[in-house]
């Protein structure tokens, strides 16, 4: 159904400027499939509340926003002021992103393994477009998810990432998204920084596009962060496309911490060959309203693919996480686990979809979403979906909603610890399994100090 | 130290305590006993300050203040203490951590300075040899997949550490072998003091030959039908709690 309404025109208009700016550049079969996406799009459209993907979600927020694509270079962010949101230089190769697009002036990567590429897509588009061209939208299909066929229809920057066949990369790969307005008169960023609200700048959407590449009996961890300027409102729309090679082992970690006024969509695209490793982590704390798709396809045997989250919100936030397993050959295994703490009047939906084909018979798949609800006016919807086409196979599925135990509550003030500290704890206590769950300690150590803090401040 | 006036309680409506008068002197040990559903759990609960417990009538007064209109962690601070008959599993939460909390609070609302995580340690160590604490059990997850006595002695070894006044332990006995009983004891013992005062609730004599108490006192049907001393208990293993009915029947139509 074409619905041209004038949000979806703004998109179209947007699209023809940035295709017809010369600087957006790259290889002319980057235009064909920005080309196709748009048409995707504008196919599309916006989704409903009346799609079934989007029943709980409504992006009218969104739709309605005049968001534009940022212009300049935004000046102001140093490294100094990123210093508390980098996971340590010596410990991470470090990457850089303002509103989308890398600043090598902020970034350091230090040294890597030989021939292990972490840099800028546009930069390997423009020098090395070989190497993205077999798998660039190849994975995240854009013709039935209208914010993946955005995102690719403005496709010009983010991630790309290449691990030769062999190379096993100890360092983990850190990529940090920073927004800001076009022209940031101050450096304050979210979670937690003073600033004073600016509402100066124009409301930007960035689109950023990683292409991570695992090759054979490789092993890597990317993290990718997300931030941006205390109450700013901004839009990230964002797409990570992950391949990984036979028997390669990798980890992605997705901490999205953005200011809470923003919206961020996103697509974490993995396709998994013959005995590879993969986990997925995705932790929500940031953002007003907040949808992420993950989804991994097992197309080899003896694939073990983990996909863990977890999300935290309060207030109004809204956190939407839609999951979707693939198991097309015998004798994969996957573990899911979704824990969700709910506060205030904020809403979560969890929808996890395992869809085992015709040939994938031994599979042993086990999903499970856990919720804490803290007030009364939080809300989640929770919604396993198994589709189940081979015979011999092993899957089961588990959803809890519970409150704070009651008993448990007063144990702990019983030995001298006040309500809301003993809230705080065994929120914690709920929540800490998915944190003992993260391998990369730089990551651990700050996602423990970002509960503990946000409990804290809570209480 | 504790006073316990004609005290009324219930629970969903219906009354469990029907009428409780108890005075506790400081460096006493009393003893209450009674059947099962007697009212004992919930003597100690209203005691602690579980919300769920509507107090209908009367007062407990603790130190010259009115105990019922503090909170739970009030109380805690002001040095009362329940040892649970059933204590609750927190995964996620280890008792070295969750008690440090607890420590640090109490301190802080008696005036002192908190202890760093070095000194709780060091503090910790000490009273883990007062029932012969593992290192390992308290750094588990509170409760957590503990057997029933590792989870009693858990209770005491937490007594050990938040040093109150007046320690009521619930049916702490219950679910021992004989060794852990034992162990269990010693560490009461150990525990008692002239400042200190202990509500030790059993349904058996048994651990009264390991705590020997000031006074012993028979609860039936929400109210304290007997009292005396320790050879109370010694009766009480011998004929059961049946012969004391009556004289619960007859309070009831006194009353009535
Ligand atoms: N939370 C509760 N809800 C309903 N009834 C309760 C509750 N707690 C205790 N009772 C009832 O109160 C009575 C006394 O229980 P309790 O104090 O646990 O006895 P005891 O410890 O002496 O065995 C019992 O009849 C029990 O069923
Ligand atoms: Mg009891």
């Amino acid at each position: 159904m074409i619905q041209h309404s004038k949000e979806l025109d703004r998109y179209l208009a947007d699209f023809e400027r940035f295709e017809k700016n010369g600087l957006r550049g790259g290889p002319s079969w980057v235009h064909q499939v920005r080309r196709a996406a748009i048409s995707g799009f504008a196919e599309l459209g916006f989704p409903t509340t009346q799609h079934e993907e989007w029943k709980y979600t409504s992006v009218a927020p969104i739709v309605k926003a005049p968001f534009r694509p940022a212009d300049d270079e935004p000046d102001g962010l140093t490294k100094e002021s990123l210093s508390l949101h980098t996971l340590g230089q010596a410990a991470c190769a470090q990457l850089v992103f303002v509103n989308g697009r890398y600043s090598p002036a902020l970034s350091s990567i230090g040294s890597l393994p030989d021939g292990v590429k972490a840099g800028s897509l546009a930069t390997a588009l423009s020098a090395d477009p070989a190497a993205v061209e077999p798998h660039l939208a190849r994975h995240a299909g854009y013709h039935d998810h209208p914010f993946v066929a955005l995102n690719t229809a403005f496709i010009q920057d983010g991630a790309f990432v290449s691990i030769p066949k062999g190379k096993v990369v100890e360092r983990p790969i850190h990529l940090l998204f920073v927004s800001t307005h076009d022209r940031p008169a101050s450096t304050g960023l979210s979670a937690g920084f003073d600033m004073a609200q600016d509402r100066r700048g124009k409301a930007i959407v960035s689109h950023p596009r990683n292409l991570i590449l695992a090759g054979d009996n490789s092993q890597a961890m990317v993290i990718e962060s997300y931030i941006g300027l205390n109450n700013a409102l901004y839009f990230t729309n964002v797409v990570t496309e992950i391949v990984a090679g036979e028997s390669a082992v990798v980890a992605h970690y997705k901490l999205q911490r953005e200011s809470e006024e923003a919206f961020h969509i996103s697509t974490v695209q993995a396709s998994l060959n013959h005995s590879s490793n993969f986990s997925s982590h995705s932790i929500d704390l940031g953002g007003a309203l907040v949808r992420n798709d993950v989804n991994a396809v097992l197309d080899g045997q003896g694939i073990e693919c983990t996909l863990d989250g977890l999300y935290m919100v309060a207030g109004r936030q809204h956190v939407d996480n839609h999951t979707r397993i693939d198991h097309v050959k015998p004798h994969c295994s996957s573990r899911e686990l979704y824990k969700g703490v709910l506060g205030g009047r904020s809403k979560g939906v969890f929808n996890g979809k395992i869809y085992v084909h015709k040939d994938a018979q031994k599979t042993d798949a086990k999903q499970t979403n856990k919720n804490l609800l803290l007030s009364e006016d939080a809300v989640i919807n929770t919604k396993p979906q198994l589709e189940i086409y081979a015979d011999d196979v092993k899957c089961t599925h588990g959803t809890t909603i519970g409150q704070l135990d009651q008993e448990a509550i007063f144990y702990l003030r019983s030995r001298g610890i006040d309500l809301e500290a003993a809230r705080g704890l065994l929120t914690y206590a709920f929540a800490s399994e998915m944190i003992g769950r993260i391998k990369v300690e730089p990551v651990r150590a700050q996602l423990e100090h970002l509960l503990l803090a946000r409990l804290q401040k809570d209480s | 130290m504790l006073e316990i006036r004609n005290l009324h309680a219930s629970v969903g409506g219906k009354e469990i305590l029907r009428g409780i008068d108890l005075t506790v002197n400081a460096g006493e040990v009393h003893a209450v006993m009674g059947p099962n559903g007697s009212g004992k759990s919930t003597l100690a609960h209203v005691l602690a300050g579980r919300e769920t417990y509507v107090v209908t009538a009367g007062e407990v007064v603790y130190e010259g203040k009115d105990l019922l209109a503090m909170s739970p962690e009030d109380r805690a601070r002001e040095g009362i203490f329940l040892a649970f008959q059933y204590p609750v599993e927190i995964p996620g939460v280890s008792t070295t951590y969750f008690l440090k909390a607890g420590v640090n609070a109490i301190r802080k609302h008696r005036g002192l300075e908190e202890l760093d995580a070095i000194e709780f340690l060091a503090m910790v160590k000490e009273k883990m040899k007062l029932v012969e604490m593992d290192q390992a059990l308290i750094n588990r997850p509170l409760n957590e997949g503990f057997s029933g006595g590792e989870k009693k002695r858990n209770e005491i070894f937490q007594m050990g550490v938040l040093d109150p006044k007046l320690a009521i332990l619930d049916e702490t006995d219950s679910g021992l072998d004989i060794d852990a009983l034992k162990i269990v004891a010693n560490g009461v013992n150990a525990f008692r003091s002239p400042a200190r005062a202990m509500l030790v609730i059993t349904h058996y004599q048994r651990l009264l030959n390991y705590i020997i108490p000031d006074f012993v006192h028979v609860i039936f049907d929400g109210r304290i039908v007997k009292s005396g001393g320790k050879a109370l208990a010694l009766e009480l293993e011998e004929k059961g709690y049946d012969w004391l009915k009556p004289e619960a029947d007859l309070a009831q139509h006194t009353i009535a």
